[in-house]
C-alpha cells in the first residue's frame, strides 16, 4: 500500500472519523439513552482494594489529560515555562509520576477486576477493551516518556500544530509523519479511544457534577404550576 | 409563611407483630429485580437489635446525616460539597454489600438431578451476585426476634448512655424483651440524600413531599448511600444507579394506600398530610438536641387554622388536599396526641414518619390479676418497664426521655380508661386521676382508642387527591395524553455498557 496513502488514512481519515463518532454519538446516547449515562461504580460490591486501585488511576490519568489539554491549547506558553531547564524537568518529572500512578491504578483495576468474581461479573467485555487500551495508552506514553524525553516541548512545538490543523479543518500531516513509530501509535490510539468513548463507561466524564458546588443543598421539584414559587429551601 | 403539602406516615408500633407481610409486599412489587435482591425498601428489624445494614444508627462507623459545625451550620457529615470533589472517586464512608448481606438463592434443580444415593439431596445456596455456591453467613433479619443475644441486641447502638444495670435488664431471661421497627424511607424535610447528590438526581416533589431518585440523572457517585443515616437509599450494582422507597407514587396518585400499608397485618400503619413551614426548616434542623422534637412540632401547621388555610391557597395547595389535612390521622397522632415521635430526629434530617413508642409486656413479678399500685406512682409500669426508657428515648426522642415517657403515659392511660369501660375492675377515679396526669381528656382517650383499635381502611389512610391530571396539563392536554398512553417506542433502559 502507498505509504502516503497510509499516513492520509490514519492522520486524516481516522481522527475525523473519531471525533465525529465522539460528537454525533456522545448526543444521541444522551438523548436516547440519558439513563445509560453512569459510572457504574463497583465500590459497593468490594470497598478494600477499590481504592488502591480507582483513586491513583483518576488523580493519575486526569492530570495527564489536563497536561495534554494544556500543551495543545496554550502550546506557546508551555513553550516559554520550558525555556527554564528548571522548570522543564519539573514538568517532565511530575508527568512522569502521574503517568506511573496511571499505570499503578490500571494495573490495580486489571487485578481487581480480574480475580475478584463479584467484580468480574458487573465487567463487561466493553470494559475489557477500553481497560486494554487504555493500559497500552499508558504504557506506551511512559515509554516516550523515558525513551523521547522533553515531550512537553515537542508536543507543543510539533504535535500542537497538527492538531490544530485537524481542528480547524486544514489538515497538515507534514509535523506528525516525521514523528517516532512509538509516538505515530500513541497518536492513532488516542484517536481510536476517543471514537470508542461514546460506546463505553467513559461517558461519565462527560457528566461530573460540576453545578453541584453551586446549587442550594436541597432540591424541589414542581409537577403542578405555581402562581407564586418561592425558593426559600436552604 | 411558606405552607408546604406533605405525605406523612405513622407506625404504631405497640401494634407491629413483626410478621414482614409488608416487606414482602414491597419486594415482590418493587426489588424483585437484578441489582435488587438485597435492598429491603422496607424492612422490619427487631430491637433491641443491630438492623439493617448492620448496626446503621452507629453513625461513627458510617458517618451519616448532618452535624452543626462551630459555626452553627449544617454540614453533611459523610461528604460535605468541599468534600465532593476529592471523595468522588472513592466515596470514604460508602457502606459495602458485606454491610447488608450477600443475595442468594438455591439450587433447586439439584434436588431433581442429584444421582441416585443414600442420602436426600440438598438444595445448595447460590450468590445471586457470582451465581456460585455461597456458605450464609448472615441475611435478611439474620437477628429476627434475637432480642437479649449478645451478638446481636447487645450491639444495638441505641443502648449508648444505659447503665450497667439497664443493660443488665435488656438481657436478664425474665425481664427479656423485644419489639419490632418497621422502617421504610422517611421522605424527610431535610433530606441528607438530595443534599448530597452531586448529580442533583434526587429531589423532593414539592405537593407531596415524595423524596426519588431521578433514574435518567443518577450517576453513581454513591453520596446518597453514605448520606442518608437511616441507610434508606440503595445502590444497585448492577445497573449502576441508587433506588430508594418511592412511597409508592403510582399509587398514591391513584388513591391507593402503598404496598406495605396496604398489606399490613397489625393495621399499625397510618397515612395522611401534614402542612408545614419550609421558610422555617433550617433554623429548626439546627436546633439544640433536646429542643429538636418540639422544634419538628412547631414546623408542623394547624389546617383549621384560618391564616394557614388562607397561606396554604395562596402557595396553590388545592382544597382537596387542605381538606385531606384536616382528616389526616397523622395530624392526630404527631400533633393533637403528641404520642408518635420522629426517629433519631438528632441526624437533623427532619423525618415525615412519626413512631408511637410500644408499650413493654407487664412485668412478669407483679402480683396475680389484682393491680397494686403501692406507691403513688399511677405509672410505676412504664418507668420500671421492660424496655428502659432511655433506650425508647435514644430511638425517639435524641435521648431526651420526656417525650417518650409522654407518649407512654398517655397510652396507659387510654388503655387503663378502656379496661374502666369495658372489664370495669378498675377504679374509675384512679382512671381519671390518670387521665389527668397524662394530659389526656376521656374523649381524648377515646379518640386515641378508636383509631388505634377500630380504625377502618379509611382512617387509616387519609389519602389527598394528587392532581396529576394539572400535571400533564402543563405539557399536554390531558385527553390527548389519557389516548396516547401505551403507544410510541420507549425502549428499555439500557446499562451503560
Amino acid at each position: 500500500m502507498d505509504p502516503h496513502f497510509l499516513d492520509q488514512f490514519l492522520f486524516v481519515a481516522l481522527p475525523y472519523i473519531c471525533l465525529s463518532t465522539l460528537l454525533l454519538m456522545t448526543i444521541y446516547r444522551y438523548w436516547r439513552q440519558s439513563f445509560s449515562y453512569s459510572s457504574l461504580s463497583s465500590q459497593f460490591l468490594e470497598n478494600e482494594s477499590h481504592f488502591w486501585a480507582v483513586v491513583p488511576f483518576h488523580y493519575g490519568i486526569l492530570a495527564i489529560t489536563v497536561g495534554h489539554l494544556i500543551a495543545f491549547l496554550i502550546p506557546r506558553s508551555l513553550l516559554a515555562w520550558n525555556s527554564h531547564p528548571l522548570r522543564l524537568y519539573i514538568l517532565e518529572i511530575a508527568a512522569l509520576v502521574f503517568g506511573l500512578m496511571t499505570l499503578i491504578g490500571l494495573v490495580g483495576i486489571v487485578l481487581r477486576r480480574a480475580t475478584m468474581l463479584k467484580i468480574r461479573k458487573v465487567t463487561t467485555r466493553t470494559d475489557w477493551i477500553l481497560i486494554g487500551m487504555l493500559l497500552v495508552q499508558t504504557v506506551s506514553g511512559i515509554a516516550m516518556a523515558m525513551f523521547y524525553p522533553w515531550g512537553s516541548s515537542w508536543f507543543a512545538s510539533n504535535l500542537s500544530p497538527y492538531l490544530w490543523s485537524i481542528f480547524t479543518l486544514s489538515p497538515d500531516i507534514s509535523y506528525v509523519v516525521a514523528m517516532p513509530h512509538l509516538v505515530k501509535f500513541h497518536v492513532i490510539l488516542a484517536f481510536l479511544t476517543i471514537g470508542f468513548f461514546p460506546f463505553t463507561r467513559l461517558v461519565h466524564v462527560l457528566v461530573i457534577p460540576n453545578p453541584y458546588l453551586w446549587r442550594k443543598p436541597q432540591v424541589v421539584r414542581w409537577y403542578r404550576a405555581r402562581r407564586d414559587r418561592k425558593e426559600t429551601l436552604s | 409563611m411558606d405552607v408546604r403539602s406533605q405525605v406523612s406516615m405513622v407506625f404504631h408500633l405497640d401494634k407491629c407483630i413483626g410478621c414482614h407481610t409488608c416487606s414482602v409486599a414491597c419486594k415482590n412489587v418493587w426489588t424483585d429485580r437484578k441489582g435488587t435482591g438485597y435492598m429491603w425498601w422496607n424492612n422490619v428489624e427487631t430491637k433491641p437489635g443491630t438492623g439493617y445494614p448492620t448496626q446503621w444508627e452507629n453513625q461513627d462507623k458510617y458517618q451519616g446525616g448532618w452535624e452543626k459545625n462551630d459555626d452553627g451550620e449544617l454540614k453533611i457529615k459523610s461528604t460535605g460539597k468541599a468534600e465532593v470533589v476529592p471523595n468522588i472517586f472513592h466515596n470514604p464512608h460508602m457502606p459495602s454489600m458485606d454491610d447488608y448481606y450477600e443475595p442468594w438463592t438455591y439450587d433447586y434443580q439439584h434436588l431433581f438431578n442429584a444421582p441416585e444415593g443414600a442420602d436426600q439431596p440438598t438444595a445448595l445456596p447460590i450468590s445471586k451476585i457470582t451465581g456460585e455456591v455461597i456458605d450464609v453467613k448472615s441475611g435478611p433479619n439474620w437477628d429476627d426476634d434475637l432480642g437479649g443475644s449478645q451478638i446481636y441486641a447487645e450491639n444495638d447502638p441505641n443502648l449508648e448512655g444505659l447503665t450497667e444495670q439497664q443493660r443488665m435488664q435488656l438481657s436478664s431471661v425474665e425481664r427479656l424483651v423485644l419489639f419490632y421497627l418497621p422502617r421504610i424511607c422517611n421522605h424527610c424535610l431535610n433530606p441528607c440524600c438530595v443534599a448530597s447528590c452531586p448529580s442533583g438526581a434526587l429531589y423532593k416533589r414539592g405537593e407531596d413531599g415524595i423524596v426519588l431518585i431521578d433514574q435518567k440523572r443518577c450517576r453513581a457517585w454513591r453520596s446518597c448511600v453514605a448520606a442518608c443515616p437511616y441507610k434508606k437509599t440503595y445502590f444497585n450494582w448492577f445497573w449502576g444507579k441508587s433506588e430508594k422507597c418511592i412511597l409508592c407514587f403510582p399509587r398514591l396518585e391513584t388513591g391507593q394506600a402503598p404496598a406495605c400499608f396496604h398489606s399490613c397485618v397489625g393495621r399499625i400503619r397510618y397515612l395522611g398530610v401534614l402542612l408545614y413551614d419550609a421558610e422555617r426548616i433550617e433554623e429548626i434542623a439546627k436546633l439544640p438536641d433536646d429542643e429538636l422534637v418540639e422544634g419538628m412540632r412547631s414546623i408542623i401547621l394547624d389546617p383549621f387554622d384560618p391564616k394557614v388555610i388562607a397561606e396554604a391557597e395562596r402557595n396553590d395547595i388545592p382544597e382537596g388536599v387542605i381538606d385531606a389535612a384536616q382528616r389526616s390521622p397523622v395530624y392526630q397522632f404527631v400533633m393533637k396526641w403528641k404520642i408518635a415521635l420522629p426517629p433519631h430526629i438528632e441526624y437533623r434530617t427532619l423525618p415525615m414518619l412519626f413512631y408511637v413508642p410500644p408499650m413493654s409486656p407487664v412485668l412478669a413479678s407483679r402480683e396475680e390479676d389484682t393491680i397494686h399500685h403501692a406507691t403513688d406512682n399511677l405509672f410505676h409500669e412504664i418507668d420500671n418497664a421492660r424496655v428502659p426508657m432511655k433506650y425508647l428515648a435514644n430511638l425517639l426522642g435524641a435521648g431526651h426521655e420526656g417525650v417518650v415517657r409522654y407518649a407512654l403515659a398517655k397510652q396507659m392511660a387510654v388503655r387503663w380508661h378502656r379496661r374502666a369501660e369495658t372489664v370495669g375492675d378498675v377504679d374509675r377515679e384512679m382512671v381519671d386521676r390518670m387521665l389527668f396526669e397524662a394530659d389526656c381528656s376521656v374523649e381524648e382517650a377515646e379518640a386515641i382508642y378508636k383509631l388505634t383499635s377500630l380504625c377502618t381502611f379509611d382512617d387509616r389512610f387519609v389519602i389527598p387527591p394528587m392532581y396529576r391530571e394539572q400535571a400533564i396539563e402543563m405539557i399536554k392536554d390531558p385527553h390527548e395524553y389519557r389516548r396516547d398512553a401505551g403507544f410510541g417506542f420507549v425502549g428499555g433502559p439500557r446499562r451503560g455498557l
